[in-house]
């Protein structure tokens, strides 16, 4: 059981001192989970520390290769409103 | 009746609503009716005070990458070398980097007072990297200022750390005290390690700025309150975040103008939300002003950058060139005590020369009372001076002469059109845009201009002028006010002129 991060990373740093097993890591060309070491925060939180202030969606995924922050869910905008929400946007 | 050149007539105005008659941001006038220990504090620190702006510098260090909210104005992909605006930089520093390059920005641009850290994240959600870096800088910078900016959200947790090193000033970002209209502006925060979302974390967000606004103030810590202006959202709310902010005892407001370009690949910027207009910036400056100081000389700048306001260095001091230098800092430190010396001199010259400079309007004869106010562009590189070349400035200073005084309105960027006489390719239609970015402009005062853009200038209903290069802005200014009142331009608008829409 360990999480991953995926293509998207931006190394914003945001994650890495919130694992409570330290197994994040700076990583080029992003940054990485160590496998061995990630517990999911189990034990530690309730939620998975580094999928809850990571910024960017789908990007941290669980074993099966499942985002932990799927699309819309950082925007709070689910997918299919996305159109309907820029034209209210760009009526302002 | 007398003219005050120099925006000293507070009291005399008539139709002094806001901050119409007094010059804006903390300028000069204003520091000296604040008690002496405050005055001692802003009078070198070019983000608090609209005159020291001209004449000191400060720089950022990007040690703070991590961010605790998320911001619909702001993406966390933070590296980028030709944007200016907030949050973005080029290269991220550690603390033990950073310490470094201060010192060698401070033995190399003498005028530097402060140092800031302004993210690319939130500060104080770095609170090791960023004390750290404070607590070095301390030590072996003691007469560099230190300054923080921040979302505020961990502020009061850290509020006694952040009071133990050598800081007068903490800039908080606050974009509304009503956790509906948060709602539109934060996604979400982190808080206690969860993720919080909507309505509920802008609650929690809004509650922890006061907080720690409260803190700062009782500590005696000079608080800047930078608000980002988003039309549709909290533009009509922004006044009363302003008299929340002033009651609880900020110094000074920043209200700026929201940056969303798609490219910037922000949420507002992707979803095509607009930016406010110069003259929709303007009316909600004044409307938040009341006694309140208003900053209008921001430049919004990198969260590396480097020199004065509205110029950036960064490039002669990124890390494989400051990795060589060797910084002899007590020297440094001895040099700029004389250059901080030599400007505090000139400033109490023109103090001087201000008090004596009265015209009397009588004697003028024209401009007339109900004369109209005239905007004006400055082409500037600083010390309050003009003395730029039109085809160098990347930016304008706005400034507005009316019967009685002139005030500082802003700044507005453009595009280099002429870098030199080799690479003028497609200097017409940037040259068009510098003129669109002068919109509602009257006058161009600069060192020089040549005889292309004086000729498109004056198509497009702007006057240029270089009769008064090395001048004192704002004497020149009120100068060519009188003139074009006894030219009889004051009595009706030029036809094709029109207050600045964009």
């Amino acid at each position: 059981m360990a999480l991953q991060i995926v293509d998207g990373c931006v190394n914003c740093w945001a994650c890495e001192p919130l694992c409570p097993s330290k197994a994040i890591y700076a990583a080029l060309p992003h940054f990485l989970i160590d496998a061995k070491k990630c517990t999911e925060c189990d034990g530690d939180y309730a939620d998975k520390q580094c999928a809850s202030i990571c910024p960017v969606e789908q990007v941290i995924v669980d074993s099966q290769g499942a985002a932990l922050n799927p699309p819309g869910s950082l925007t709070g905008i689910p997918p299919e409103r996305w159109e309907r929400v820029r034209a209210e946007i760009q009526a302002r | 009746m007398e003219l005050t050149v120099l925006g000293q007539s507070q009291t005399t105005a008539p139709d002094a609503g806001g901050c119409a008659s007094s010059g804006c941001g903390s300028n000069d006038d204003q520091l000296n009716h604040l008690p002496e220990h405050i005055r001692a504090k802003v009078h070198n620190h070019p983000c608090y005070s609209e005159e020291a702006h001209h004449h000191y510098a400060r720089m950022h260090v990007a040690v703070a990458p991590a961010c605790n909210i998320q911001c619909h104005y702001c993406n966390r992909k933070y590296d980028c070398s030709n944007e200016s605006r907030p949050g973005v930089v080029s290269e991220l520093l550690t603390p033990d980097q950073a310490v470094k390059k201060v010192m060698t920005v401070a033995a190399n641009i003498p005028q530097m007072t402060v140092l800031g850290i302004a993210g690319p994240g939130d500060p104080l959600a770095n609170p090791e990297r960023t004390f750290d870096t404070f607590r070095q800088l301390t030590e072996k910078a003691p007469d560099i200022k230190l300054c923080v900016s921040t979302n505020g959200l961990a502020l009061p947790e850290l509020v006694d750390e952040l009071c133990k090193h050598n800081i007068d000033h903490v800039t908080m970002t606050i974009n509304c005290v009503d956790p509906d209209i948060g709602a539109q502006i934060y996604p979400w925060i982190f808080w206690k390690n969860r993720r919080v979302y909507g309505r509920k974390g802008a609650e929690i967000l809004i509650k922890q700025q006061q907080k720690g606004l409260q803190m700062l103030v009782d500590r005696g810590i000079l608080v800047k309150v930078n608000s980002v202006m988003i039309p549709g959202v909290n533009d009509k709310h922004l006044e009363e975040v302003s008299k929340a902010v002033k009651a609880k005892g900020a110094f000074l407001h920043n209200v700026m103008p929201l940056i969303a370009e798609a490219e910037h690949g922000t949420f507002y910027g992707v979803m095509g939300q607009r930016g406010p207009t110069h003259d929709e910036l303007q009316e909600l400056q004044d409307a938040c002003s009341g006694d309140m100081n208003m900053m209008r000389h921001c430049r919004q700048c990198r969260a590396d950058a480097v020199g004065m306001l509205g110029e950036d260095r960064g490039d002669e001091f990124t890390l494989d060139k400051i990795e060589a230098v060797d910084v002899d800092y007590a020297a440094a430190m001895v040099k700029r005590a004389e250059v901080h010396a030599a400007i505090e001199a000139t400033l109490a010259a023109k103090q001087q020369k201000k008090n004596e400079t009265f015209i009397s309007l009588s004697s003028l004869s024209i401009p007339k009372k109900e004369s109209r106010p005239v905007l004006m562009a400055i082409a500037t590189s600083g010390g309050g001076i003009i003395n730029q070349h039109f085809g160098h400035a990347r930016e304008f200073l706005i400034y507005e002469a009316n019967a009685h005084d002139v005030r500082f309105i802003s700044h507005r960027k453009t595009d280099l059109y002429c870098s030199g006489d080799d690479t003028c390719g497609d200097g017409e239609s940037v040259l068009q845009k510098t003129i669109n970015a002068l919109k509602g402009c009257e006058v161009v005062l600069c060192s020089k201009i040549g005889y292309e853009p004086w000729g498109m200038l004056e198509e497009a209903g702007i006057i240029p002028n270089g009769e008064h290069a090395l001048e004192a802005i704002e004497d020149a200014v009120a100068a060519v006010y009188k003139e074009m009142g006894e030219k009889g331009l004051l009595d009706k608008k030029p036809e094709t002129q029109q207050r600045a829409t964009a």
